[in-house]
């Protein structure tokens, strides 16, 4: 692949007093392109995430290579750091319940990245941010601009995280499970605002999730994680393919509409999956 | 928030007439804020208000029951007791205010930094804390006055100087809960830098709790304040000072008790109306109640 955005190559991160490594060894590169990272719970997804954007003061991370265009994100300091973090980098967090500030108006939240990466006045700001809040398709932005988020809907709160994290125009959005907090219908609005973003603006996406049917349709690439190792790396198209046991694990127990009425397979969890060599 | 579609008053108005509002809604806090108006009021028209010169002496006149054109009799040089009081508001609200602005930043800088900070900078910080609180403020603020002499500017500078603490710990306490919040975490994701966001975001997040302990403390303010003055290390003779006037009306409290009854009782409506204010905005503020509104 020529030109990546972000190249990760044996990534191992250890949080501080716990015994064994949380993630190992996980590669891969993203170009322009919607990567998927699927896993269970605890299988070291956000982590990964997390430390991408060395949000983890409390974890060693380590790496052959961890280089995010042209900048060595492990040397960089972290005055540096936050020039990288919402300008060329960001993350859309999980549940908007949360991920906004209650006692802050959500348009003065969404042009904070602007305020703080470009020299802006005031009101270019808020001209730039109702342009991103419509942009998200919500209808009204000037009303929406004056809301606190306690009075806004979850899908409207994450179209707004979504506003918020694309507005100073990154070129590597990580996207910690985005729509898990909502429900089906909100979701594919969502999703589709992201893609049609990602799409327009040539952003590299990194997915994270741990709904496969999703990640298949949605993505370019899936990294199938399994207790912190990345067991196997498919297209998307290919997933019926998939040659690990895991992977068939995972996609074995999915019901699906019409299949058979025979129970589910149960998913099978060796560990020497655990510890066999990259492939 | 109960924001009424038809009012066109700017945010933050609106939001201090639904605290009025709500404060006026139940008796005790209802009783504080009319305490400390009257208070205010009293200090503000002084001049018209208060019958006599309070340092006017009149020395046929020493130790006059109350009546006689004199509302609340007179002190042991023939001043004015009423009148006295009335200026005495004056120094007393001097007094809170200047060690209110002092305290309340100082506390909530500290608090919040060494909160979100954490680390070594939290340790010293609060180690810091930690001796002040090891004393009791008044003798600690003693040994302040004592070192930069009494007057009653020290006496300010002394409380200032001692009340800081307990609001940092409450404002690091508060600081912790938020610190690791999720929408600190997209504060960080957007670049903001650690003093953006201690300002930005958690500083306001402190506030509500930082100023009912600011208020609350105004109580203890006082009474520190009058305890130096009674200790004659807070404000001098002949200021009108409340703590001051019970000190010197002692020696007559036998035989005259409106020497030491009024301005005690000033001391206690005031120190009250603070407490009984504090706990009303506790309610008012804590956004836990909000739909109680």
């Amino acid at each position: 692949m020529e030109n990546p955005i972000l190249e990760v190559k044996n990534l191992c991160i250890r949080y501080n007093g716990a015994p064994t490594d949380a993630v190992r060894d996980v590669s891969f590169t993203l170009g322009r392109e919607r990567l998927g990272i699927v896993g269970e719970s605890g299988s070291g997804k956000s982590t990964v995430g997390r430390a991408l954007l060395r949000l983890l003061p409390s974890a060693q991370v380590t790496a052959e290579k961890l280089r995010f265009e042209d900048l060595d994100l492990l040397s960089l300091s972290e005055a540096q750091m936050l020039k990288v973090r919402g300008r060329r980098m960001s993350m859309i967090l999980q549940d908007p319940k949360f991920s906004l500030n209650p006692i802050q108006r959500v348009g003065h939240q969404v042009a904070e990245t602007l305020l703080r990466h470009f020299p802006v006045s005031k009101s270019d700001a808020r001209v730039k941010t109702l342009e991103m809040l419509a942009a998200v398709k919500i209808r009204d932005p000037e009303r929406v601009h004056d809301l606190y988020p306690h009075e806004i809907s979850g899908g409207m709160g994450q179209r707004v995280m979504i506003a918020m994290m694309l507005l100073a125009d990154p070129d590597l959005v990580i996207a910690d499970e985005p729509t898990s907090a909502l429900d089906v219908t909100v979701r594919l609005q969502v999703l589709n605002i992201l893609d049609g973003l990602v799409r327009d603006r040539g952003i590299g996406l990194i997915m994270i999730s741990h709904d496969l049917n999703l990640v298949r349709n949605f993505c370019d690439r899936v990294l199938i994680m399994y207790a912190g190792r990345v067991v196997e790396t498919l297209n998307a198209r290919d997933m019926d393919h998939a040659q690990h046991p895991y992977t068939r694990g995972l996609l074995a127990a999915q019901p699906r509409i019409g299949g058979s009425r025979a129970p589910l397979a149960v998913l099978d969890r060796r560990p020497e999956w655990k510890e066999e060599a990259r492939t | 928030m109960t924001a009424l579609p038809a009012s066109r008053l700017p945010a933050p108005l609106l939001a201090a007439r639904n605290i009025l509002t709500f404060l006026l809604r139940s008796p005790t806090s209802a009783f504080g804020l009319l305490v400390l108006s009257i208070l205010i009021l009293t200090a503000a028209f002084a001049p018209w208000i208060a019958t006599h010169d309070p340092y006017a002496q009149d020395l046929n006149n020493v130790l006059q029951a109350p009546g006689n054109g004199h509302l609340f009799g007179t002190d042991e040089l023939g001043r004015d007791i009423f009148s006295r009081l009335v200026w005495g508001a004056r120094i007393t609200l001097t007094i809170i205010f200047l060690v209110s602005i002092v305290v309340g930043p100082i506390g909530l800088i500290v608090g919040t930094t060494s909160g979100y900070l954490g680390g070594r900078f939290d340790t010293v910080m609060m180690r810091i804390t930690d001796i002040f609180l090891s004393f009791p403020s008044l003798i600690l603020s003693l040994a302040f006055v004592a070192a930069l002499g009494p007057s009653l500017n020290n006496a300010i500078i002394a409380i200032g100087l001692t009340a800081w603490p307990p609001i940092a710990r409450l404002a690091r306490a508060e600081t912790m809960t938020f610190r690791k919040a999720d929408y600190i975490a997209a504060a960080r994701l957007q670049g903001a830098s650690p003093l953006r966001i201690i300002v930005k975001s958690i500083m306001p997040m402190c506030l509500p709790s930082v100023l009912i302990r600011l208020t609350l403390n105004m109580a203890t303010v006082i009474l520190t304040a009058a305890g130096l003055g009674f200790l004659g290390l807070g404000a001098q003779p002949p200021l009108p000072e409340w703590g001051a006037m019970i000190a010197t009306g002692r020696r007559y409290m036998i035989d005259s008790w409106w020497l030491v009854t009024f301005p005690g009782l000033s001391i206690l409506c005031v120190s009250l109306a603070f407490n009984l204010l504090g706990d009303g905005l506790r309610d008012a503020l804590d956004p836990k109640q909000m739909n109680r509104r």
